[in-house]
């Protein structure tokens, strides 16, 4: 069998003499004989009820194994100390006398200051700070890379660009149109229940128009392309840190700026107002397949009375925001990448931050764009 | 000294799509040797140690250990089994494989803790003992893998690999990435720590000294299967090429002049 020896271990206070008893120990003292836990903490009581009388003979040499986990639970109940009366057999010498010997270790002690609170709430602050401090580092960067690249157009990272758009643009088509697709169904039904109540039934064409071209179109795809590519941007900074290829970068006078960030923000602020019109597309198309199905709304009349109701400039608003978007997500998920330490979980954490922080920054761009264009694009 | 058979290859025949990488192999490692397998590049040495960690399945054949089947290339070893032999042994692998996430300390309480009985101030007290064994002093405890150099990482996962006082240790390159110092190092703390444990070694090196320095078995890997077993002594009679070549090269001659002073 797979036990070469039964992890049982014994206490036996023989009274043999007058006034000196003996704690005989047997069995197995190895840490895979405790795994069973009533085990030690039957073991640890025992212990615990001997280490309160003094004059006792410890007798080991009936222990058939003994190791440093065994032996450290025996060296803590006699107080980190020989007991006086001691049997044991050469083998088991070693074990007690590096223990000893760790006695003299300084184990450092865990400070933890009574103004932790306050000191976890400052070093919040602190790091928000240099966040703002770095992320305005890379925008400076970037745009001195974009000066560098309009100055000297042969240094264009044209392969890198290209290479880009084909991933976070063309390789998203599929999702952003399934989501828009969808969307648009969703709120054509929500709004077409309510709308035939009243009998204005027309006005579908403006609530969708507005709403998708205006807002949902250039935020869905903005949401999308945040958790598709931002994530996939800030892991793969995060592991060219972990193995280094971003210090071999460096070392072979490759700057990361114009390599590897200004590549991407470019790919994504050309990529996204394509995406916005894709999604925009898909959306309405959704929305004007189910007004036919609700409302018997022909798709003919639909296009037709589009371009009355919604002004033109609600598109060019979504395009702006499409590049803006692109362009944020971009330098988001590179300032997250490059800030990751090389550990496994600050390549998790960091992902997760930079898709949240990248929405987030969306979100509140968008609301900007909001107030900003309260007055334009309106009959 | 009756020797018992801690570890026993039977038969093993390993194979990555067309090429064969084992045929036929067949090797027994007594409780408290320690071996070394040696053979050129892809000839299958840290396959065979990943088989007995149950890190790969052979084509055919068994490989037991604790005289358990522990890895069979037609069945599964039940789980209670599994769970010892995984108790019982400790790996050192060639790059550390230190949870990165964890402190040094952690790294070495993680295996301790995963057995969920012991109390935390035992666990303390027992970390600081290992890495103190390992030769690491306690206040590195609290530093990040990332922060520690080459050398003492190998210290660390030794540390961890020797946490639970497993019965085998093995050591896949235990000295590669080392300085020379650090090297002899590893060698004499590897050497000292098995003399007071007393548990079996089974290593995976290229390194001569290394080696010629700890092991007390060489077996060597060639033509897919062992084709030399003994001391280093015996090994050199051989004749095969891969072994003359190997030990008798102007590295080898070296190492092993090295030996002869040492031993007399």
């Amino acid at each position: 069998m797979i036990k070469s020896e039964p992890p049982k271990l014994t206490e036996v206070s023989s009274l043999s003499n007058s006034q000196q008893s003996t704690v005989a120990l047997t069995g197995c003292w190895q840490v895979h004989a405790f795994s069973d836990n009533h085990l030690l903490k039957k073991v640890s009581a025992a212990l615990a009820n001997f280490a309160q009388q003094t004059h006792l003979q410890w007798d080991l040499s009936q222990v058939s194994a003994l190791d440093h986990i065994g032996a450290q639970l025996l060296w803590n109940c006699w107080g980190k100390k020989r007991p006086a009366q001691l049997i044991l057999l050469p083998a088991q010498e070693f074990f007690f006398q590096r223990l000893e010997k760790a006695n003299a270790l300084k184990i450092p002690r865990s400070t933890k200051s009574r103004l932790y609170s306050v000191m976890q709430l400052g070093a919040a602050m602190l790091n928000f700070i240099s966040h703002l401090a770095a992320f305005t580092v890379l925008l400076g960067q970037l745009i001195l890379d974009v000066g560098h690249v309009i100055r000297h157009p042969s240094r264009t990272p044209s392969k890198e660009i290209s290479a880009n758009i084909f991933q976070m643009g063309f390789n998203a088509l599929g999702i952003t149109a399934l989501v828009g697709i969808l969307i648009g169904v969703v709120l054509s039904y929500l709004s077409a229940q309510q709308l035939r109540t009243f009998g204005g039934d027309i006005y579908i064409i403006n609530i969708l128009g507005i709403s998708i071209i205006r807002e949902l179109g250039p935020l869905l795809a903005a949401i999308l392309v945040a958790g598709r590519s931002g994530s996939a941007i800030t892991a793969q900074l995060g592991v060219m840190r972990v193995t280094e290829e971003l210090d071999a970068m460096l070392v072979m006078g490759i700057p990361h700026g114009l390599r590897l960030i200004l590549p991407k923000v470019i790919a994504l602020a050309i990529v996204m107002p394509l995406l916005v019109i894709w999604t925009d597309t898909m959306a309405l198309i959704g929305g004007m397949l189910s007004a036919n199905f609700i409302l018997d709304m022909s798709p003919q009349f639909f296009i037709a009375k589009l371009p009355d109701v919604v002004a033109i400039a609600n598109f060019y608003i979504g395009l702006i925001k499409g590049v803006t978007f692109g362009a944020v997500i971009g330098l988001v998920a590179c300032h997250f990448g490059l800030r990751i330490k090389p550990n496994t979980e600050s390549l998790g954490q960091g992902t997760t931050t930079s898709v949240v922080s990248a929405i987030t920054v969306v979100i509140i761009l968008d609301a900007i764009f909001a107030i900003l264009f309260k007055n334009v694009g309106y009959f | 000294m009756d020797k018992e058979a801690i570890i026993q290859v039977k038969n093993l025949r390993t194979q990555f799509g067309r090429t064969v990488i084992h045929s036929d192999l067949n090797l027994t490692i007594y409780r408290g040797e320690i071996i070394s397998i040696v053979g050129g590049s892809g000839t299958g040495k840290t396959v065979l140690l990943r088989q007995m960690l149950r890190l790969e399945k052979p084509k055919q054949g068994t490989i037991n250990i604790f005289g358990v089947e522990i890895n069979n290339a037609n069945s599964y070893a039940n789980a209670e089994q599994v769970a010892y032999f995984r108790s019982r042994s400790g790996m050192l692998f060639q790059h550390g494989a230190l949870y990165s996430a964890l402190s040094v300390f952690d790294n070495v309480a993680q295996p301790m803790r995963e057995l969920k009985v012991l109390p935390e101030a035992l666990i303390r007290d027992a970390v600081y003992l290992k890495l103190d064994m390992a030769g690491i002093a306690p206040e590195h405890a609290g530093k990040m893998p990332a922060s520690l150099s080459g050398g003492m990482v190998k210290r660390v996962a030794l540390a961890r690999a020797l946490a639970l006082e497993p019965d085998i240790l093995f050591l896949d390159e235990p000295t590669s990435g080392l300085d020379p110092d650090s090297s002899d190092a590893f060698v004499a703390l590897i050497q000292s720590l098995h003399k007071e444990l007393g548990f079996t070694v089974v290593m995976v090196t290229h390194d001569l000294d290394t080696l010629v320095a700890l092991s007390s078995r060489i077996a060597v890997l060639a033509d897919k299967h062992i084709i030399a077993l003994g001391t280093v002594e015996e090994v050199i009679q051989c004749q095969h090429p891969f072994i003359q070549q190997y030990f008798l090269g102007a590295r080898g001659r070296r190492a092993l002049t090295a030996l002869n002073e040492q031993t007399g």
